[in-house]
């Protein structure tokens, strides 16, 4: 074990090794020098007086932002004497259900790739390339034959995994107690309560404004409204990261959202990143990816039927298809559970197979991955910033939702967290759904998966996951799923089918999403 | 007789508990309008969509066909035309259209009102109060203006003008056209139908200078649709509905296809015959994703002012036809004002309807009509449960009352002096709960 001092100088150390050679990096020096030419330097003052100058200019805050998002994204400490994927994924019984998950999948778009006799990857023909690179900003308007594709997964494909989940050293009988599980999930993990709850969520309490709640037009603006968007200013001008997810945590304005949350991922506009997002889209002309059909088909499926983002359609093109050839993102797998899927392409000299990753950014996206680019389409419209948004949320949070991993923020722990607020605090109603054969994990599931998008309407999922990003956690997901039962808890009693407990909570577009987490923390007796 | 009343207490029973359950006995002690108490208000429906269910479901509200007497008329304008001049109205009597709304509605019509308006202002009170005029695109009425159009069009050559039939509905009869010899062609082109030839009016067509550079969402276009209740012109009162929505053109926009209408014209009767339409895939945002879009693109402050804007242009339409509309009191109207924004956020008037369809293309369409056409009837008030001193009821603000409406002075006025506008479009409608703290239940209906 390592002692605090111990794991910080490590911590420091990965964050310096990962800085050196950033751009930002580069900058500083540069900036560094030119402050060399500044008459208030002294040579005998010089370090502190460079300090200084660099924190007067504005870059010092450029620089704590930096650090902050690498906090967000180092890889959990451990033993250094640890292998990685011990790291990664300390239960053992959770990475070997994640690998056997991983072969089922690409044994799946393997055999797709058989079948339909169409390569994994192959070089378009310079017609195509030009063809595309006039359609690029338009390619909704292709109507491919997309029939014979099937997506490689839904998310209830998924869930059936995370149902067989079983830790063997901690085997209960199936018997139905008080203290068994009485949902799907059969696996015994730390989940917090809702005392425990109160205390990481202070923000959201009664005591507290909320936008979703208390800019509601009862409600007089100066009570907190108009304050909170004062603030919201400062410290969009102040640029700083950290205070950016503190101040989301009750809420962005809708006219400041687009900034502070580019500020909370520290996604910036530089060149760098343009230029990056223009190899990728250069990338995506060169080269067809199998994968690129199953990204067509779910934009069609999915975001294209939505009421709310079909508008979006072209740009959610561009950044999936960008995003699948961006090697940038094997980075997370440092600490995701999962392991990027290795496919075996002939070398050019046809005489032996190496292994690739495959899709070249490790992700295989399922049924529904679209809809975590749909509502960034609200608040962002150009390409290169839309996508770089979209990357920094799917490395920081939405991996979580479909890789098996015992993280507080995966899906396992979301599953039976949410299971368990139900049956601690609406047994009732757990115990009738669960009589009918309306498990309701079930129902909630891909509600979870998606993190609701598409579920709720625009402005009501952008409050959430204001609040996702303000805390770095998706457990309100989780909590958000419980209090949705809650509400109409009374309807749901009175059903007599999974059916029917389905269409009871097919329609989600109405709800408030911050009383309901609101009354669900803070109201519920303990 | 008896039978009847009771069937209407029982269809107001059912009604009640079906659409208004949770109104609470709100009894104000201000003085009760004419007419109140009417338990049983016969009407006539001459549409079969919302309305009907509308009318239908309204507690106390039976309807009678043919040639029975009737207090209330949601008539077609087809109807307003042949019986309007024969018919006797009590008092109390009301029906959903002005005798002669075209003076608003019909594009030539419209476009001479507001040009008038627009001279009488200037006149009257300068060049800038006339400028706020100036949310209508260049528009000459064919052929009586034939000729100061062809000037204009000849100062700003390679500009694309559009062609609009001055009667009809849902893009029949439009099209683009760049050049003089595309329209020459036209007037003595034989595609016409006969129907077009026979116009008995002199004046069929306007054209008018067609927007190049309209704001686009994901490179599609798109346009308002908003409704504005007046139930008179003089003095004039004028509501506007919080709800509305934005219609996209299914295909990205392009100044290359001058010829394919699909593109430009975003009603939802063209998309329908698009060859691309998809009637699931959804075509129209709600009027508060398209605030909450355009607030997040280009922050609150721009975005009021839009609104504000927007508002100005259902006023100056309708005071440009305050003094030629025939003020009867038994009229009020619903019009659906249909607006496009430019890149630069400027609103534009393309044109007001007088009947504004009322058929739903969806769940959520239907909600919405459903709505407005409920709150268009509290308003109408048959049953006298308003006093006339309201600012809104339900999703209705009241936004003109033969001046401007301000809403109820709020802490932060205090010590401020300035006022806000009682509108609110594109933002929430939380009107059930208005609805239950304003109105008395329904005639004959027990306190809950």
């Amino acid at each position: 074990m390592m002692d605090e001092s111990t794991e910080l100088s490590v911590s420091i150390t990965q964050i310096v090794q990962r800085l050196k050679g950033t751009h930002l990096h580069s900058q500083l020096e540069k900036q560094a020098k030119e402050c060399m030419h500044k008459p208030e330097i002294k040579l005998e003052t010089l370090k502190d007086d460079v300090r200084r100058l660099l924190k007067a200019s504005g870059w010092e805050r450029k620089l704590q932002n930096a650090v902050y998002r690498e906090l967000h994204i180092l890889p959990p400490p451990g033993n250094p004497r640890a292998p990685p994927e011990h790291t990664k994924e300390p239960l053992a019984y959770m990475c070997k259900a994640q690998l056997s998950w991983e072969k089922r999948i690409l044994k799946s778009l393997n055999s797709m790739c058989t079948e339909l006799g169409i390569p994994l990857a192959r070089k378009r023909p310079v017609l195509e390339q030009k063809e595309l690179t006039n359609k690029w900003n338009e390619m909704g308007t292709d109507e491919p034959d997309l029939s014979k594709f099937r997506p490689v997964y839904a998310p209830k494909d998924f869930l059936e995994v995370l149902i067989g989940l079983r830790n063997l050293n901690n085997d209960r009988s199936e018997d139905l107690t008080v203290r068994s599980n009485w949902g799907l999930i059969q696996v015994s993990l730390n989940i917090r309560d809702i005392p425990q709850m109160r205390e990481t969520y202070p923000e959201l309490g009664l005591t507290y404004g909320q936008l979703g709640i208390d800019d509601h037009t009862h409600v007089p603006p100066d009570l907190f409204e108009s304050e909170h968007i004062l603030i919201g200013k400062k410290v969009v001008s102040e640029q700083d990261s950290a205070a950016a997810q503190q101040y989301s945590r009750q809420g962005c304005p809708t006219g400041l959202r687009a900034q502070l949350w580019t500020l909370i991922l520290n996604t910036t506009d530089d060149p760098e990143v343009i230029t990056h997002y223009e190899q990728l889209k250069a990338r995506v002309i060169h080269h067809g990816l199998l994968v690129d059909n199953l990204i067509y088909k779910d934009v069609k499926l999915t975001a294209s039927n939505d009421d709310y983002y079909f508008v979006f359609e072209d740009y959610l093109y561009q950044v999936l298809l960008c995003f699948s050839r961006d090697t940038a993102v094997l980075e997370h797998f440092n600490y995701n559970s999962a392991t990027p899927p290795k496919s075996h392409i002939q070398s050019k000299s046809g005489s032996e197979q190496c292994a690739v990753v495959y899709p070249p950014n490790g992700v295989i996206p399922f049924h529904g991955f679209s809809m975590y680019v749909a509502p960034l389409c609200f608040l962002y419209n150009e390409p290169s910033k839309l996508y770089s948004v979209f990357r920094e949320m799917y490395i920081r949070y939405f991996f979580r939702l479909h890789s098996i991993s015992s993280h507080p923020s995966g899906i396992v722990s979301l599953c039976l967290q949410f299971e368990r607020l139900l049956q601690t605090h609406l047994p009732q109603l757990f115990y009738h759904l669960r009589e009918i054969g309306a498990q309701p994990l079930r129902i909630a599931f891909k509600w979870i998966v998606r993190a609701f998008s598409g579920y709720l309407s625009t402005d009501q999922l952008l409050l959430l996951w204001d609040r996702i990003l303000g805390y770095g956690s998706l457990e309100l997901v989780a909590v958000l799923a419980a209090a949705v039962f809650a509400f109409r808890a009374e309807n749901l009693m009175e059903v007599t089918s999974l059916a029917s407990a389905e269409a009871v909570l097919a329609d989600l577009s109405t709800l408030k999403v911050m009383p309901l987490l609101q009354i669900f923390l803070f109201a519920t007796s303990v | 007789m008896k039978d009847k009343n009771a069937l209407a207490q029982a269809v107001g029973m059912a009604g009640v508990i079906q659409q208004t359950a949770g109104h609470k006995a709100a009894y104000n002690s201000q003085r009760k309008k004419e007419g109140e108490g009417r338990s049983c208000i016969k009407y006539r429906c001459g549409l079969t969509n919302t309305i009907q269910d509308v009318l239908n479901q309204r507690p106390g509200w039976v309807e009678v066909k043919d040639d029975g007497e009737w207090d209330f008329n949601w008539c077609d304008v087809g109807w307003l035309r042949e019986n309007f001049d024969h018919s006797y109205m009590e008092e109390h009597v009301r029906i959903c259209h002005f005798r002669n709304h075209y003076e608003l509605t019909r594009k030539n019509l419209m476009v001479k009102n507001l040009k008038r308006y627009r001279k009488t202002l200037e006149r009257e009170a300068g060049r800038l109060e006339a400028a706020k005029c100036d949310f209508f695109p260049r528009t000459f009425v064919l052929p009586s203006e034939y000729h100061i159009f062809v000037e204009e069009f000849k100062r700003s050559p390679g500009s694309t003008w559009i062609m609009k039939p001055v009667a009809r509905s849902q893009g029949k009869g439009i099209f683009l056209f760049r050049k003089l010899k595309d329209i020459i062609d036209w007037r003595k082109d034989g595609t016409r139908s006969e129907e077009q030839k026979d116009e008995a009016q002199v004046e069929s067509y306007v054209a008018q200078r067609y927007i190049e550079n309209p704001y686009l969402i994901a490179g599609r276009k798109f346009d308002l649709r908003v409704y504005v209740l007046v139930t008179s012109y003089i003095p004039l009162k004028a509501w506007l509905y919080r709800d509305g929505f934005a219609r996209f053109s299914n295909t990205r926009f392009s100044l290359n296809s001058i010829d394919d209408q699909y593109v430009h014209l975003t009603n939802v009767a063209v998309q329908k015959t698009a060859p691309d339409y998809d009637p699931e895939k959804g075509c129209k945002w709600q009027m508060q994703q398209l605030r909450c879009y355009l607030t997040a693109k280009h922050g609150f402050e721009t975005v009021q002012t839009l609104f504000k804007e927007v508002d100005n242009i259902f006023i100056r339409s309708l005071l440009s036809v305050q003094k030629t509309i025939i003020n009867d009191k038994h009229c009020f109207e619903l019009y659906g004002y249909d607006i496009l924004m430019d890149q630069d956020l400027k609103p534009w008037l393309i044109e007001v309807n007088a009947s504004p369809s009322l058929t739903a293309s969806s769940q959520e369409d239907y909600d919405l009509k459903y709505r407005l056409l409920e709150d268009t009837l509290h308003i109408v008030d048959m049953e006298g449960r308003l006093t006339g001193k309201e600012k809104r009821v339900g999703g209705f603000d009241l936004m003109w009352n033969d001046g401007p409406v301000y809403t109820d002075v709020g802490l932060e006025a205090l010590g401020c002096s300035c006022l806000v506008a009682n509108t609110h479009l594109g933002c929430v409608n939380d009107r059930q709960k208005q609805l239950q703290h304003l109105l008395k239940p329904f005639p004959g209906q027990k306190r809950t």
